[in-house]
This record gives structure tokens, sequence and C-alpha cells, in this order.
């Protein structure tokens, strides 16, 4: 009897804290999406009234101005998803598949690559904030005055262009992830299928393309799904760079939500926006995993 | 395109890469490299100029390099009591979270259990929850519970401990059921059969041969502590305000003190980055071992 329980023991506080800050929290959050819940009922909030669907439809009515923004945060955030994954995958799995081969310097090298990833997000953020900065950053010292791409310095957290610097910056932390994981994947290649391609006369290039590569599969399905939740989710990105109140073209969503809980103090409907995106995530998870699945049995 | 090198071509393996895999590398590595060192060096070289330099258009080598930021960023903001509030809240939730994902890693890792597929896809799942989503029904719960029970949970370092060590239990619990798996499970048998209960085999000898894999995931939680924000903003008051959301504080109305922030940013860095970099050696070799299974 002890035998059989003992697992269980063992799983104890896992689960206990699991259900006290994710699990409980999330049904709540459900709950609380059909209640009308805003400041004068969040020390009694069983006392609000229900809703019924009115959440969802005032965040869904893209008539109205409060729906019209998330549509557009929604957007922001797809499109600033998809390039920062693209780009840090790209950039990650580059440098580690050019740096597989030993060569003076590798080492350190690596360690260096990796400082952006080990930074408090906040801090790199803050340093990117203040490179973007019209008038005393560096952005602008290098493309206006030692390069003289612009005429006139450009603005960088205000406006379009506040899309890019939120692009840049994000990329500038995450794409060290990607060249970690992907430098842990390459030690799993077993040696022997690089001497047979040798041996067949195969050149670097050509071994990257048919060995390497198809062999990181399996690691990239992983690093992808996890690059875009991430960035996706992102909030000390955005909000370490522009504040409570960002830009509307570089609005991510979980600011967005934010906006509308805390600085609105209308709990409901940030409740009902929250569970929306979490259907968005799961149904693009589902999906992704089922494509990448069948693939990969396809190949087998 | 790259030229071709000059003078008779030195012998090769047949391995050695075709200067055109040299050269893109070269390259690649060079501009990445520079991409990384451009915010690095506004850090260091923005720590050490005087206000009016920050304030000015931004310059590559400071002109007047001063100290002073350093001893100023101790009294422009109680960066002192930020810095004690990040410590405390980091450390307990990071000890805290490494005995619970030792003791949840081990069942998962040496014991067939009912539910045990169960546990481990919720518990991963869980990573892909916004934060969002839990931090408004979590503070709510927190406010409620301190009315109820009169256990302060929000704006006090428990609540934030407490919400922190389950960040990083998912993470924690896989990487450790990787390490353990690959310790053999002979060494438990031969500590049973030196008389050692289940929890004795673990700490005699799992918990030291899986040391290194341990390590790890305590530094990837102090890491995810130090830096989380968004939780920050909601849960902490002026007294257990932590660094995360500190250092906006930086801003006064009139100035920003870019040279102050720059040198702030460096002090709160340097911890967790050398322990990282001392580290990363041990996470490349865990990401290794999970990505195995």
């Amino acid at each position: 009897m002890r035998r059989a329980g003992l697992p269980y023991l063992l799983l104890l506080p896992a689960v206990l804290f699991e259900l006290l800050v994710h699990v409980v929290p999330m049904l709540t959050g459900i709950y609380m999406s059909f209640k009308h819940l805003t400041e004068f009922f969040i020390r009694n909030w069983s006392a609000a009234p229900a809703a019924g669907l009115d959440n969802y439809r005032f965040a869904l009515d893209f008539n109205g101005a409060i729906g019209r923004q998330l549509l557009q945060s929604f957007w922001t955030t797809c499109a600033f998803t998809v390039l920062t994954v693209c780009l840090s995958w790209l950039l990650g799995t580059g440098a580690a598949v050019l740096m597989q081969d030993p060569f003076r310097g590798r080492g350190l090298l690596r360690t260096y690559f990796l400082v952006p990833y080990a930074l408090p997000a906040y801090t790199a953020a803050i340093t990117w904030e203040f490179m973007f900065q019209r008038d005393t950053g560096l952005v602008n010292t290098l493309l206006v005055h030692d390069l003289h791409l612009f005429k006139t310095a450009p603005f960088w957290l205000i406006g379009g262009n506040s899309f890019w610097a939120l692009l840049i910056t994000a990329v500038w932390r995450t794409w060290p992830f990607a060249f970690l994981v992907v430098t842990a994947g390459l030690q799993n290649i077993p040696g022997d299928l690089y001497e047979a391609a040798a041996l067949d006369g195969a050149g670097t290039w050509q071994r990257i393309r048919s060995i390497t590569l198809p062999q990181l599969r399996s690691v990239n399905q992983v690093l992808v799904l996890v690059l875009f939740l991430w960035n996706f989710n992102d909030f000390n990105t955005p909000y370490t760079l522009f504040g409570n109140v960002p830009p509307p073209q570089a609005n991510l969503i979980s600011v967005q939500i934010y906006d509308t809980s805390f600085q609105n103090w209308n709990f409901g409907s940030g409740s009902a926006m929250s569970v929306l995106l979490l259907l968005f995530l799961l149904v693009v998870t589902a999906v992704y995993l089922l494509l990448t699945n069948r693939r990969r049995k396809t190949d087998a | 395109m790259p030229r071709p090198p000059r003078g008779p071509k030195p012998p090769r393996s047949p391995l050695a890469p075709p200067a055109s895999f040299v050269w893109t590398r070269r390259i690649v590595l060079a501009l990445l490299g520079v991409f990384t060192f451009l915010p690095l060096w506004v850090m260091v070289s923005g720590s050490l100029k005087p206000l009016k330099d920050v304030q000015a258009a931004w310059s590559w080598i400071p002109a007047n390099l001063t100290l002073r930021p350093y001893v100023d960023i101790w009294s422009t903001v109680p960066l002192g009591h930020y810095f004690v509030n990040s410590l405390v809240v980091s450390s307990c939730s990071t000890a805290i979270s490494v005995v619970i994902a030792i003791l949840a890693a081990y069942a998962v890792s040496r014991h067939r259990f009912p539910g045990r597929q169960l546990f481990s896809v919720t518990v991963l799942s869980t990573q892909m929850f916004p934060g969002i989503l839990f931090l408004l029904p979590l503070f709510l719960i927190y406010v409620n519970i301190g009315t109820t029970t009169g256990v302060q949970l929000n704006g006090s370092w428990l609540g934030l401990i407490v919400t922190y060590l389950t960040f990083t239990l998912p993470f924690s619990i896989w990487m450790l059921v990787g390490y353990f798996d690959s310790i053999p499970r002979e060494l438990d048998e031969a500590a049973k059969v030196d008389g050692n209960g289940p929890i004795g085999a673990l700490v005699r000898v799992i918990v030291p041969a899986a040391l290194p894999g341990i390590v790890t995931v305590a530094v990837y939680s102090f890491m995810t502590a130090w830096g989380e924000v968004l939780f920050a903003s909601v849960m902490t008051d002026d007294s257990t305000r932590t660094l995360a959301v500190g250092l906006r504080n930086y801003a006064s109305q009139n100035d920003v003190y870019w040279n102050q922030i720059m040198a702030a940013s460096l002090v709160v860095s340097i911890p967790v980055v050398v322990a990282f970099l001392l580290l990363q050696r041990y996470l490349v070799a865990g990401l290794t071992a999970g990505s195995v299974k």
C-alpha cells in the first residue's frame, strides 16, 4: 500500500501548486468571463452580476472601439510573432550549423552569443529603448549621422516604426535561444552519418542540406512551437519598451488585455479576451502538431 | 563572391570546408557579433557618461568618463531595496521549486503508476497558457484569500514566491526526468540493498549524480523569477517592488537618467549573466538529454 501511494505523494506538492496558480485561476478566469466584473466587485466578485455572453460580444464587436482595438492588436501580434519566429529561427539555426565544426575561438563565440538570452528581459528592452531614443539614441546616430540613410531623424518608439523597434528588440533576445537549442540538437546527430556522406564525396554544403537539416526536424518541431507561444504571449518586451500605453502599431495582445483589465478595471471583458486568446493558441497548437506529426509519419 | 586565396593552395583534408563555407561563416558570425555587441556597448559606455552627455546626441566613445552613475543609482531610487526584494523572491521560489521538481521528476522517472502520462502532459501544457489569462483570476484569488483568511498574498513576497515557483516547475520537471532517466537503475538498487528507502536512494544516489542538471534547473528558475515583469507589476506594492518593475523609476517627471539606468541594468544583470554563462555547458547537455527522449 505504501509502495503504490509513494509516487502520488511525491507528485503532491507539484500538483497542489499547479492547481493553485494555473488550473484554478484558469477555471476562475473562464467563469469570470461570464460576469460583469468591474472595480466595484473586486473584493466580492461572486456578487458580480451575470453577463451571459456580453463580454464576448463586447470583445468581438469589431465595430465598437474595444473590438476594433482588439482585432488590430491581434493582427499586429500575428505579424510580430511570425516575423520574430522566422528571423530568430533563421539566425539561430544558421549560426549553430555554421559553428558545428570546430574552429579557433568557437567556444568563446558561443558563450558570447548567449549573453542576450542570459540578460534579464527588462534590462535588454530598456537598453534598446535608450538606443531608439530619437535625439540621444545610438540607432539614429548610426543611421542619420554615420550612414546618412535618413535626412531627418525618425521616431522609433511612436508611430509605424515602433513595430520594427519591437521586432528588433525581440529578435535580439530570442535568436540566442534558438541557437542554444539547435546547438544541443546538433550533438545528437550520429557522426557516422557524416562519415558515410564523406565517403560518398558529399561536400560541406551538401552534407548540411542532406543530413544536418533533416536530422534537426524533431528539434525544430518543438523549437518553432515554443518560440511561437513565447512571442505571441510576450508582455515583458512591449511593456518595458513602451510602458502602459504602447503605440497602436506595436500594441501586442497581452498588453491590450492588460490595459482592458487593469487600466479600465474591466476584469470581465479582460477575462473574455484571455479565454479567446487561449482558444486561438490551442487551435493553432493542435493544428501545428497534427500537420507536423503527419508529415513526419509520411516521411518515415 | 569571396576572392580565391592567392598563391599555392595549402593541402586540405577531404573534410575541410570549402572557401564559400568559410567565408559565409565569417560574414554571418561577424554580423551577428556586431548585432549582439551594440546594446552591450551602449550599456557599458552609457553607464560611464555624465548625465549631460547621455542627454546629448549619442557618442560612441565616452568623452568624459565617470563612475558617478554607479554611486547615484543607489540613492535616486531605492535600488538596494528592490535588490533585496528580487533576491528574496527569486531565491525562495528557486529553492522550493527545485525541491518540488526533484520529487516529481523522481516519481515520473522511477515509478510506473496510473496517471503518469496524464501528469506529464498536463504539466507541460500549462507552459503554453498566456500569463495574462491567469494573472487576473490569480490576482483576485490572492486578494480574496487575503480578506477571508488574513494571509496576505497580494503585494507580499509570499504571493510572488508561490507564483514564480510554479512558472518553472514544468520545464524543471521535464528536464530532470531526462537527467534521472540517464542514471542507471542499478545505482538505486544498490542503495536499496544498503538499507535505504526510496527517499534515501533519491537523496544519496540520484541527487548527487544529477547535480549538474539540478544546478541548471536552479539557474533557469532564478533567471525566470529575476526577469519577470507582468506579475510583478500587478502583485507588488512600494515595499515589495522588484527590480523588474523598480527600474522604471529612474525616469522622473523632468529627467530620464539614462546613464543611471544603464548602470543599474548592468549591476542587476551581472549576477544572472555570470551564473548562466558558467553553467551553459550543462544547459546544452541537459537540453540534449531531454531531446533524446
